[in-house]
């Protein structure tokens, strides 16, 4: 599935990831854990393709695919997902033009026609109710006056209408109460099985609690310096991340 | 990279051509260039026209000799040689008639190229059209059904043959000759435009609708519409307008008049799209308009415009809300890209009671250009109650272009509620991105970004216009952020 070799990247000069090697295989999910500025963001703008950020060495490899000559809207449409931490907004685009507009974009990129507007309808429908969202929510426009709840909810309704290999979830746990945090968990895992595979990434253990990993990882510094299983993610909590600075010393 | 950048983009979209910048080989009989009394008296003969329209017309000249152009809009350009444009050209094979198997089948195969078939329009129910081309109307659809209903649509010099009496009585009377510079040009030698009344009672039961084509080299269009929307009668009304790429400027300077008698509604929408020069700022149409509806007791005017092309713009649709409880309405997208400049807004007169007026006005520029919304809002001393509310909202792409507002608010009665909203914004990297992260390529963001930015106003345009009128944004747009 996802199989990142010896990334390194930087931004403005600065040298943010330093040799990051991690193999995701469909079916499992992944966390990545770490303190302010590890470059845990990074990563997943790197994943996504943001051109703002130089890779300077490493590959990325999706399904055996190089990504790195592929534009962040080829990568989307190949089967990544990013859920942003911080969602922008954009006026006038209803929720469902947005959604509709890049499921089409994603049927042309694969060669398919524009779904039927009834079928459309239809998944909007079964997907919203996932999310719990209201009806006129999605006539809203896009993240325009959302609560950071409904932000969040919005993009992994995007998720559940696209149906990634591989989605990120960029700190999803941020900003949301603990209703709309179970929602959010809930809708993730009602999505996953065993064709796909998620990555979280969060600073906290708290929605380790709902999205159960398969492997933790801890990333510092650039580097991923510890990995484990769910129950590291548990120990990171109790013990903040100090403890492992000091077994790396 | 072997990624399609905005770069690539912007190179492509530079070079490519004014999708309707072609010119039609027609037969055209066009006068020789300059202007003087005598040329005027001749097109005034050429069009058959009684001796009233060639003294008004003279009068309007006489008028114009002493006026000076006007320089107070935000725009920089050559100020036309009105001695070296030639102000009649017509295709010569239109039938007096006008039925379309007369026409000109070189005609016929312009309009293809322009996406109307005229065959069509004679199938489809629901738009009637009138065509000028150069100066003259050419074909006009749907006359027998809109007789039935005693509706009038026709060009403007056959209505002053027809219908004198209706033509003397309202020609002037919300755009006099003496208004501003170009409307004196225009009242002294437009050479034809649209004519549309609508009886007492009338709901027109189609859209009508004028297609404007400048063809010949050399030549102005100034065209003169005047729409008469009779008591408790209805219309909706639509303009287009596009030109070939050539050069040299184009000089359009039309009058538009709306006259909206007791209890009536009028709705007129433009797509505007005349040639916009080319990515060096060269040639393109210099569009200095007039427009202005007058509402009588109870009666609504609404301008919807969708503003993409044109070198140079100059432009206000206005309402003079005359009668109590009239209502007027301004809802606008002005685009300009490259090296466009557009000064366009809107004035609301209110001079009776309970009066309301409603302006939205989108701005988008990108490339070099400059945009700029000037709009007066005017309560009189008698017009209590009057309610005014505006929204401006300007939309830059890239770092070399300028948005600029003018609003203007004069107020003489205290018991007015007037609301000016603005905002400025910029279409940001994170935007893009994050449609990229969705899928969406580059240039389908900026489309769907610019849509709604300017969807309260599209929404205010009937159905077919409103799809024309997106993809005309979309055209007009890729490629211009960086």
């Amino acid at each position: 599935m996802l199989s990142i070799k010896n990334l390194h990247a930087s931004v403005e000069d600065k040298q943010i990831l330093k040799g990051i090697n991690l193999e995701i295989k469909a079916g499992e999910v992944h966390a990545i854990m770490g303190p302010n500025g590890a470059g845990k963001s990074t990563l997943s703008s790197i994943i996504a393709g943001n051109e703002n950020y130089e890779v300077s060495e490493g590959e990325i490899f999706l399904d055996g695919e190089d990504l790195s000559e592929l534009a962040p809207e080829e990568r989307a449409n190949k089967g990544v997902f990013l859920s942003f931490q911080y969602p922008v907004e954009i006026p006038g685009v209803s929720v469902t033009n947005f959604i509709k507009t890049a499921i089409n974009e994603k049927r042309k990129a694969n060669g398919q026609d524009e779904m039927p507007a009834n079928e459309m309808l239809k998944l909007i429908r079964e997907k919203s109710e996932l999310l719990e969202m209201d009806r006129k929510f999605l006539s809203r426009s896009l993240n325009e006056g959302f609560s950071g709840g409904e932000k969040k909810r919005n993009e992994i309704f995007q998720m559940a209408m696209l149906e990634p290999k591989i989605a990120i979830l960029d700190e999803t746990d941020s900003g949301l109460d603990i209703d709309a945090l179970r929602i959010v968990a809930n809708g993730v895992n009602k999505l996953k099985n065993e064709n796909n595979a998620v990555l979280v990434i969060t600073h906290y253990q708290r929605l380790l609690d709902y999205i159960i990993p398969d492997f933790v990882h801890v990333l510092m510094d650039g580097k991923i310096v510890k990995s484990g299983g769910a129950a590291l993610a548990l120990e990171l909590e109790e013990k903040g991340y100090d403890w492992i600075k000091s077994e790396l010393n | 990279m072997s990624k399609y950048t905005e770069e690539d983009l912007k190179v492509e979209l530079e070079n490519k051509e004014y999708e309707y910048g072609f010119y039609t080989e027609l037969d055209s009989e066009t006068f020789p260039v300059g202007l003087n009394e005598d040329i005027i008296r001749a097109i005034s003969q050429k069009k058959e026209e009684p001796q009233w329209m060639t003294d008004w017309r003279i009068e309007a000249f006489r008028a114009w000799q002493e006026m000076e152009e006007p320089e107070w809009a935000n725009v920089q350009y050559e100020k036309p040689d009105f001695q070296a444009i030639s102000y009649y050209s017509a295709p010569k094979k239109v039938d007096p008639n006008k039925t379309l198997d007369d026409v000109d089948p070189e005609l016929l195969a312009m309009y293809k190229k322009l996406g109307i078939s005229i065959d069509e329009q004679k199938k489809m129910n629901n738009i009637a059209m009138d065509i000028v081309v150069d100066s003259v109307s050419v074909a006009t659809t749907f006359k027998k059904t809109l007789a039935e209903k005693g509706i009038i649509f026709m060009g403007i010099s056959e209505a002053i043959k027809e219908h004198p009496e209706l033509v003397q009585k309202y020609l002037g009377t919300v755009v006099p000759q003496k208004d501003n510079f170009y409307a004196a040009l225009n009242s002294a030698v437009f050479s034809d435009g649209s004519f549309c009344y609508i009886p007492k009672g009338v709901k027109c039961p189609m859209e009508l609708s004028t297609y404007f084509r400048i063809n010949q080299a050399g030549t102005g269009q100034f065209e003169r519409t005047l729409l008469i929307a009779d008591e408790g009668s209805y219309v909706s009304y639509l303009e287009g307008c596009t030109a070939p790429s050539r050069d040299e400027n184009q000089l359009h300077a039309a009058v538009v008049e709306l006259i909206a008698l007791e209890d009536a509604e009028i709705k007129y929408s433009t797509v505007q799209n005349w040639y916009p020069g080319n990515k060096e700022g060269k040639g393109g149409v210099f569009n200095f308009v007039t427009k202005r509806g007058l509402c009588e007791k109870n009666a609504k005017i609404s301008w919807t415009q969708v503003e993409t092309g044109s070198a140079v713009t100059w432009k206000y649709p206005s309402c003079v809300l005359k009668g109590d409880n009239s209502i007027g309405e301004f809802y606008s997208i002005a685009v300009t890209n490259n090296f466009q400049q557009a000064d366009t807004g809107t004035k609301m007169i209110h001079l009776g009671k309970n009066t309301k007026s409603t302006i939205i006005s989108k701005g988008i520029s990108a490339g070099k250009s400059q945009n700029s919304y000037r709009g007066l809002v005017q309560i009189g001393s008698r017009a209590d109650n009057a309610r005014n509310f505006s929204q401006c909202d300007s939309l830059l792409m890239g770092n070399n272009c300028g948005a600029h507002t003018f609003p203007y608010i004069e107020s003489k009665n205290a018991s007015a509620k007037i609301e000016h909203e603005a905002t400025t914004s910029k279409i940001g990297e994170d935007q893009v991105f994050y449609c990229n992260q969705r899928g969406i390529p580059t240039e389908k963001a900026i489309a769907l970004i610019v849509n709604g930015f300017s969807k309260d106003v599209l929404n205010k345009l009937p159905m077919e216009f409103a799809v024309e009128a997106q993809k005309l944004l979309e055209i007009s747009l890729e490629g211009s952020v960086g």
